[in-house]
């Protein structure tokens, strides 16, 4: 058996106290794989940007047990572990695109050299080289983000985290983004976990779908992505892509009337 | 250029309507007295200006060297920023080219120091409380970000907070070099030595050479563009990133 990535065990995360006190997540338990591709879905409120900042260390659960690499969060982070990519690029206005991405480098004590030649690497992966020397505010929001995904994956994390991070871009760049992370994913097979609001995003990009109910916020359902690994525009005519599509659908109307009863 | 039009567009309506309504020149000299006059003393008042300009000068960098200190450290420890920056909010607000009397009666009245301490006061707290602000308002993701990467607190100053604080350094900075000629004029009125700018504009009104007093103030004039130009070439070499100064490509 594979070590999980991730695993949680009834964790919950309570903001505030006594009458002003809000349940974000109550009873989560889920275990990632590595190489999997985890979306986490569900109407805003449902707390999955706060699970996702709980698996990152960027805030603490208040009940419950969490490891990441069987570590703390705490630890893992400390270790470099994690890769996070928001729902803006915030690169540094102040640094040119190359410099934006070898900035984690530079932190973890890489020498100008390996820094210079990792991000060139990168940068051709997210196929930005022409574009090293520029800074932020040339690029359009699309690019930008692909340089904030080449600066999150720039030192190999074992774990991707990406918080609705098309959300802003318009419906056609989303897609050509959504392409771009499949094949980073493929071709250095990290683990992603993925949060989003929209159904055929997850459909399209995950192994699996992690459906979430809000007050508190649950995960009420979990549903596989069968389809085939290679996934292109075709795979969003496919009947199964579909029909998967309609499952979420269906799970997460499920999820949101469970709370009213 | 529209600029340079409206400028002598307004010497020419000030030397007609000084002319057309017989002004007295004590009251306001026309633009021909004052440019006769600033070229017949030339030598004398720039020789003022920049005794003057090195008052100002000094206290300037005296008062951002220590803002800049104090910026640091109220940025790195909080204990620190909690107890001294109120206090330095309620001081800002205070008229500190006041205490000009005080420190010559501290400093003796030709001591230059007497000039320079009501100068970098002066400085002091707008470029220290803009400067603290660049340095803690930084976008949380940002902090986040190299929250993520594990950064120490040493290069996130460095690599974020320090950037991100130099368009409000420089903004106040801007603001500081109008202030420190202001503050060194003010300052030489309480009395000093002869041979610098307030004192030379005092004398001059008194004997009513007005248009040599106005020659002197344009010379002041002059002298601050030139500072402030100064502060904007630094802000270009520095900051060449930032909106205001991007170029259209």
């Amino acid at each position: 058996m594979t070590a999980l990535v991730v695993e949680a065990r009834g964790v919950g995360k309570t903001f505030g106290s006594g009458p002003e006190q809000t349940q974000a997540l109550h009873g989560i338990d889920m275990q990632i794989a590595p190489g999997d591709f985890i979306s986490l879905i569900g109407p805003s409120g449902c707390g999955k940007s706060t699970l996702l900042r709980l698996i990152g260390d960027l805030a603490s659960p208040s009940v419950g047990e969490l490891t990441v690499n069987g570590k703390t969060p705490g630890q893992a982070r400390l270790d470099r572990n994690y890769g996070i990519v928001f729902q803006s690029a915030t690169l540094l206005d102040w640094r040119t695109v190359e410099k934006n991405v070898e900035l984690p480098l530079e932190i973890m004590g890489f020498e100008s050299e390996a820094r210079a030649v990792k991000a060139q690497e990168m940068l051709s992966l997210v196929q930005l080289d022409r574009f090293a020397g520029h800074y932020p505010w040339q690029l359009s929001g699309g690019m930008q983000q692909r340089v904030a995904i080449a600066r999150a994956l720039a030192f190999n994390p074992s774990l991707l985290l990406m918080d609705e991070p098309f959300g802003a871009l318009d419906e056609m760049t989303r897609e050509l983004m959504q392409q771009e992370v499949l094949r980073l994913w493929q071709e250095t097979g990290t683990t992603v976990v993925f949060v989003t609001h929209s159904i055929p995003e997850a459909v399209f990009l995950s192994t699996r779908v992690l459906v979430m109910s809000p007050r508190p916020g649950t995960i009420s359902d979990e549903i596989p992505i069968d389809l085939a690994v290679r996934r292109d525009e075709d795979t969003r005519e496919d009947s199964r892509y579909f029909a998967l599509i309609t499952e979420v659908r269906e799970a997460l109307r499920r999820g949101e009337r469970g709370t009213k009863t | 250029m529209p600029a340079i039009l409206a400028f002598f567009a307004v010497i020419i309506a000030w030397e007609a309507l000084t002319r057309i309504f017989g002004v007295q020149s004590f009251i306001l000299p026309k633009p021909s007295e004052i440019m006769t006059s600033f070229f017949e003393t030339s030598s004398t008042i720039w020789g003022v200006g920049l005794n003057t300009l090195i008052e100002a000068a000094s206290g300037f960098l005296l008062g951002t060297t220590l803002a800049v200190a104090t910026s640091l450290a109220a940025a790195r420890w909080v204990g620190f920023r909690e107890g001294m920056l109120p206090m330095a909010i309620a001081l800002n607000a205070t008229p500190i080219a006041a205490l000009a009397p005080i420190f010559n009666n501290w400093f003796g009245l030709t001591n230059p120091f007497s000039k320079i301490g009501v100068v970098a006061v002066v400085i002091y707290f707008p470029v220290m409380i803009n400067t603290t602000r660049g340095l803690l308002e930084v976008d949380p993701a940002e902090l986040e970000l190299m929250r993520s990467v594990a950064a120490p607190p040493s290069i996130v100053m460095r690599r974020v907070q320090i950037p991100n604080a130099l368009p409000y350094f420089f903004a106040s900075m801007k603001v500081a070099t109008a202030l420190s000629l202001i503050a060194a004029i003010i300052a030489e009125y309480f009395g000093g030595p002869q041979d610098v700018l307030g004192q030379y504009i005092v004398n001059r009104a008194q004997l009513f050479q007005f248009p040599d007093a106005w020659a002197a103030i344009l010379v002041a004039s002059l002298i601050g563009m030139a500072f402030y130009a100064l502060i904007l070439v630094a802000e270009r070499m520095f900051m060449p990133w930032h909106v205001s100064l991007r170029s259209i490509e």
